[in-house]
């Protein structure tokens, strides 16, 4: 890809995620931003949390980006008495071979719908998030490995919602993003009761890129040029959250890291060859907000705390 | 459009306010009138409650109403606004009632202009090394406090705290070379008021009975010692202060008037020590008794005190010395003699009756003394707490109670000497001192304060007869703690019988002596002695300015140097970014430290259209050789910063 001698007339998302942005788009109704920060996330290799009400559009965002990334798809939804087992499978006995066979679960999938997974009790939790983080599973002493590429899209109803078991700090972290929805705005919502069930037209999607070509991508991602000036900009943003008496603690080497590889990916969306601050402030609420605590209502950071938090700091 | 100075006060900064108020005001409560430290106390309660509540601040009215009732009670009390006790309370009183005015920045400010204003006064009261320290503290406090102020509320206690002490500390060679250098003018800096020296303790210049006992009871320092040599023995230890010749039957007086010069032989070879003077208000100088060698500027008078032309109103420093065995005044005029044999008529009959038969049976002077100086030995008893005398107070005090202090020794066996017609004569001052062996002072207080008899005999002169060294001779000996019953009201700092106390009171006692005589000592003459070491023999104020320019200029190029120094070598391409940055403040639009170049092309085609296409090259020129290490071509930068010059 040739970079383009001005950076604010770049033809826009390269081929073919412009058209991917695009259908997104008309399926879930203005919320651009939000399409561009998950896509983004699943780019840079991360698993995206959504957290929002019920109704929302989380489940139909994951439905879209799966079908559009031509990802094989497999949906789980968390209950308090779902089982470890229900996630990464079962050994059966088949009597005709007399042997143990593995029936694999609904985790072995290239993208993986974990929804409302606060629902579950935190031992299921952990054996998703564990699957997560290891990328592979392992059942009855054997392990095996989960398929390439491997995304979770877990969704999450607000925590303080009756029936809940609100996700420890330290699962927490291992998503690379959290997004709200939020609600759509007027027109958004005019054309959405207008045009009826966005599910079954996100079932109507045809796959716009083959699920063999996305490594290559994040590669190129992963290797995305970032100067010196815009990694110390991202170490002082890292550093005011330590020193920030209006978090109760600062944001952890891993979580740079994922500003960095979030902000690389949003570049790529641009079409730049080069990371400049405008990403890293782009991605830094959905990347730094479910690591962060207040220190005044030990809740998480809210959209003031980080736009707080981006004016203390000066670009290098 | 409002300026920065009428921005309203956030409310996290007033806490830092109340607390500057306090630290800059409070040493003021040790010698202010109660009801000034009430009224502030009560104004900054108000205040603070107002703040806890977040309730509305008085308006304009009742505080003009309480300014002109502060006014009328400072009228009241001192009968002026000025000077400097009434400055000082109108200053305390006018901060504590700016904190029921703190509306916007403006009264935030003022509020630490007056807190370091406020500062200064402390010194016109006290320089110790307390006082030091507490308003270093407050500068400390009233510095941060200014950052707090204009950090906004995104600035944190401890890094406004931090910043402030970098500052202060930054700020030590300066200090360090202005005391140093400074010109410095012998006497307070300032035209003091008269009041400035009111209430300073000390020896009197009249004596009667109670007048040395009440002193006695005052730990405070009178003077401190050093001597050259070996310390001599503690009974020669007489610091002579004013000579007492008149008495009206109560009231000891010195004699107003010429006298003989003071004649001296010398009979032993003098000692020489340096005298540090406290601070008394009177004009003698207690030299150690005989002065032989007076500086430039004291006197030595006829009664062999010796005296300055100005009252001693600050610390002053002597180099003395002193004949511990000497003849003074054999050819004694007869006006004198005359004078220190005359007695009150009809005063005191007993005492006159017994002297008169003395001098009946006696052989001469010296067995009258004896015979005086017994009597004292047999009955009597040395106390603090003597009963009131009346009328014929040496004959009630001979015949009847018989407890004394030395002033009625003193007084009682002069008034006898002379009534048995011997010329006799009261000398006031101090004995003895305590030896601190950390930083080998004599340290004299109050409590040493002390009265004794002069008598002239034919061939010997004026002669020292110490007639409380036959009621205590441990009072001579050793001093007055071993000489007064564990129930007299001596300050307990005196009465220390306890080793390791004793020991802590001489540390703290030599740290505070250090401090003054190389710290508040160091005066015009030490200044012209360092810079004639540092090759500068003739200074005038014009040289010394000129030095202390030159050495500013110095700290400050130095400074300067090392900040440059420190400060990372800024990219070509940031210098070129922050000069179109200049272009566009030109033009009134500012970039925040946070903005985004792309976030600030957007503003700027938003508020000049015009500049947006020629903004946006610069933006894209810059973006590209700042965020990629592997271009480093800044042609395009620059011309695109041409362009949009045009």
């Amino acid at each position: 890809m040739m970079l383009k001698s001005k950076i604010s007339a770049l033809p826009g998302p390269p081929q073919p995620f412009d058209k991917i942005l695009n259908d997104a788009g008309q399926i879930i109704l203005g919320k651009h931003t939000e399409i561009r920060l998950a896509l983004s996330c699943l780019l840079a290799g991360g698993h995206l949390l959504i957290e929002d009400l019920p109704g929302m559009g989380k489940t139909t965002l994951a439905h879209t980006l799966a079908r559009l990334l031509g990802l094989q798809f497999s949906r789980i939804q968390f209950t308090s008495d779902l089982l470890p087992a229900d996630i990464t499978g079962v050994s059966i006995f088949e009597r005709d071979k007399s042997e143990f066979r593995f029936l694999p679960g609904p985790v072995f999938a290239q993208l993986v719908l974990a929804d409302e997974i606060n629902r579950a009790t935190p031992k299921t939790q952990s054996a998703l998030l564990e699957a997560m983080e290891e990328g592979q599973v392992t059942a009855e002493g054997q392990t095996r490995p989960l398929p390439r590429p491997f995304f979770v899209i877990a969704t999450q109803n607000p925590t303080h919602q009756i029936g809940t078991f609100p996700l420890p700090e330290s699962q927490l972290d291992r998503f690379l993003m959290r997004i709200e929805l939020g609600y759509p705005d007027r027109s958004a919502e005019r054309e959405l009761l207008a045009t009826g069930n966005q599910r079954n037209r996100a079932e109507a999607l045809v796959s716009r890129i083959s699920p063999a070509e996305l490594p290559a991508i994040q590669q190129a991602i992963a290797k995305l040029h970032a100067a010196a000036p815009l990694i110390d900009y991202i170490q002082a943003l890292v550093d005011a959250t330590r020193h920030d008496p209006a978090f109760q603690h600062g944001l952890s080497p891993r979580a740079g890291l994922a500003l960095l590889s979030a902000a690389r990916a949003w570049a790529w969306l641009d079409g730049r060859e080069i990371v400049i601050p405008d990403d890293v402030q782009a991605v830094l609420p959905a990347v730094a907000r479910h690591r962060l605590r207040t220190a005044q209502t030990g809740g998480q950071a809210q959209m003031e705390d980080i736009g707080r938090l981006i004016r203390s700091v000066a670009i290098p | 459009m409002s300026t920065r100075a009428e921005e309203a006060l956030d409310r996290q900064a007033t806490p830092w306010l109340f607390a500057c108020a306090i630290a800059t005001a409070l040493p003021h409560a040790a010698h202010q009138a109660y009801w000034l430290s009430a009224a502030s106390l009560l104004l900054l309660g108000w205040a603070v409650g107002l703040w806890w509540k977040n309730e509305r601040l008085p308006g304009r009215w009742p505080l003009i109403l309480l300014v002109i009732a502060g006014c009328g009670g400072i009228l009241i009390e001192f009968r002026t606004l000025f000077g400097r006790d009434a400055g000082v309370a109108m200053l305390v009183l006018f901060m504590a009632m700016k904190l029921l005015e703190l509306k916007s920045r403006r009264d935030a400010m003022v509020v630490i202009v007056l807190g370091y204003f406020l500062l200064l006064t402390h010194y016109l009261y006290s320089q110790s090394i307390p006082t030091g320290i507490w308003l270093l503290l407050a500068l400390w406090l009233l510095t941060a406090t200014l950052i707090r102020l204009h950090g906004g509320a995104s600035s944190t206690r401890s890094m406004s705290l931090r910043y402030a002490a970098r500052l202060c500390l930054q700020a030590v060679p300066f200090m360090l070379v202005l005391y140093l250098l400074f010109p410095r003018i012998s006497g307070p800096l300032w035209g003091l008021p008269s009041d400035a020296h009111a209430g300073m303790t000390g020896l009197s210049d009249t004596m009667s009975p109670g007048s040395i006992s009440r002193l006695a009871q005052s730990a405070d320092i009178a003077f401190r010692a050093r001597f050259v040599d070996t310390l001599p023995a503690r009974h020669k230890l007489y610091w002579r202060g004013p000579v007492l010749e008149n008495f009206d039957g109560t009231t000891w007086r010195p004699h107003i008037g010429q006298g003989t010069p003071a004649a001296l032989d010398k009979l032993s070879p003098s000692v020489r020590y340096e005298l540090t003077l406290e601070p008394h208000n009177q004009r003698w100088i207690l030299a150690l008794d005989a002065p032989v060698h007076l500086p430039e500027g004291l006197l030595l008078n006829a009664t062999l005190a010796a005296t300055q032309r100005q009252p001693v109103t600050e610390r002053q420093r002597f180099q003395l010395a002193a004949s511990l065995d000497y003849r003074f005044n054999v050819a004694e005029d007869s006006r004198t003699l005359q004078r220190n044999l005359s007695t009150p008529v009809e005063s005191n009959p007993k005492a006159r009756a017994l002297a008169l038969v003395w001098r009946q049976t006696s052989g001469g002077p010296k067995e009258i003394i004896r015979k005086a100086q017994d009597l004292f030995a047999a009955e009597f008893t040395y106390t603090l707490q003597p009963p009131l005398l009346g009328q014929n107070g040496i004959d009630e005090f001979l015949f009847t109670t018989r407890r004394g202090f030395c002033e009625h020794y003193a007084g009682a066996f002069v008034f006898l000497m002379r009534a048995a017609g011997i010329p006799a004569r009261v000398v006031t001052g101090y004995q003895g001192g305590e030896f601190n062996p950390l930083d080998s002072h004599l340290v004299i207080r109050q409590s040493d304060a002390h009265a004794w008899a002069e008598v002239w005999l034919d061939d010997q002169g004026w002669l020292r007869v110490d007639p409380t060294a036959s009621v205590s001779p441990a009072r001579i000996e050793t001093g007055i703690v071993d000489a007064l019953a564990f129930d007299e009201p001596l300050p307990a700092l005196v009465q220390l019988r306890t080793d390791w106390l004793r020991n802590l009171r001489y540390r703290w006692e030599a740290v505070n002596n250090a401090w003054n005589q190389h710290i508040l000592g160091y005066d015009p003459q030490r200044q012209r002695e360092l810079l004639s070491r540092l090759g500068l023999p003739e200074t005038d104020w014009r040289s010394l300015a000129t030095l202390l320019g030159i050495a500013c200029s110095l700290l400050v190029a130095a400074m300067t140097a090392w900040t440059l120094y420190q400060r990372p070598r800024l990219d070509p391409a940031l210098r070129l970014w922050q000069k179109a940055l200049r272009q566009l403040a030109r033009r009134q639009v500012h970039c925040a430290p946070w903005e985004t170049p792309m976030a600030l092309a957007q503003r700027v085609r938003e508020q000049h259209p015009a500049l947006g296409e020629p903004f946006q090259n610069v933006v894209d020129a810059y973006l590209r050789v700042r965020y990629d290490d592997a271009n480093d071509n800044l042609t395009p930068l620059r011309e695109a910063i041409a362009r949009l010059r045009r």
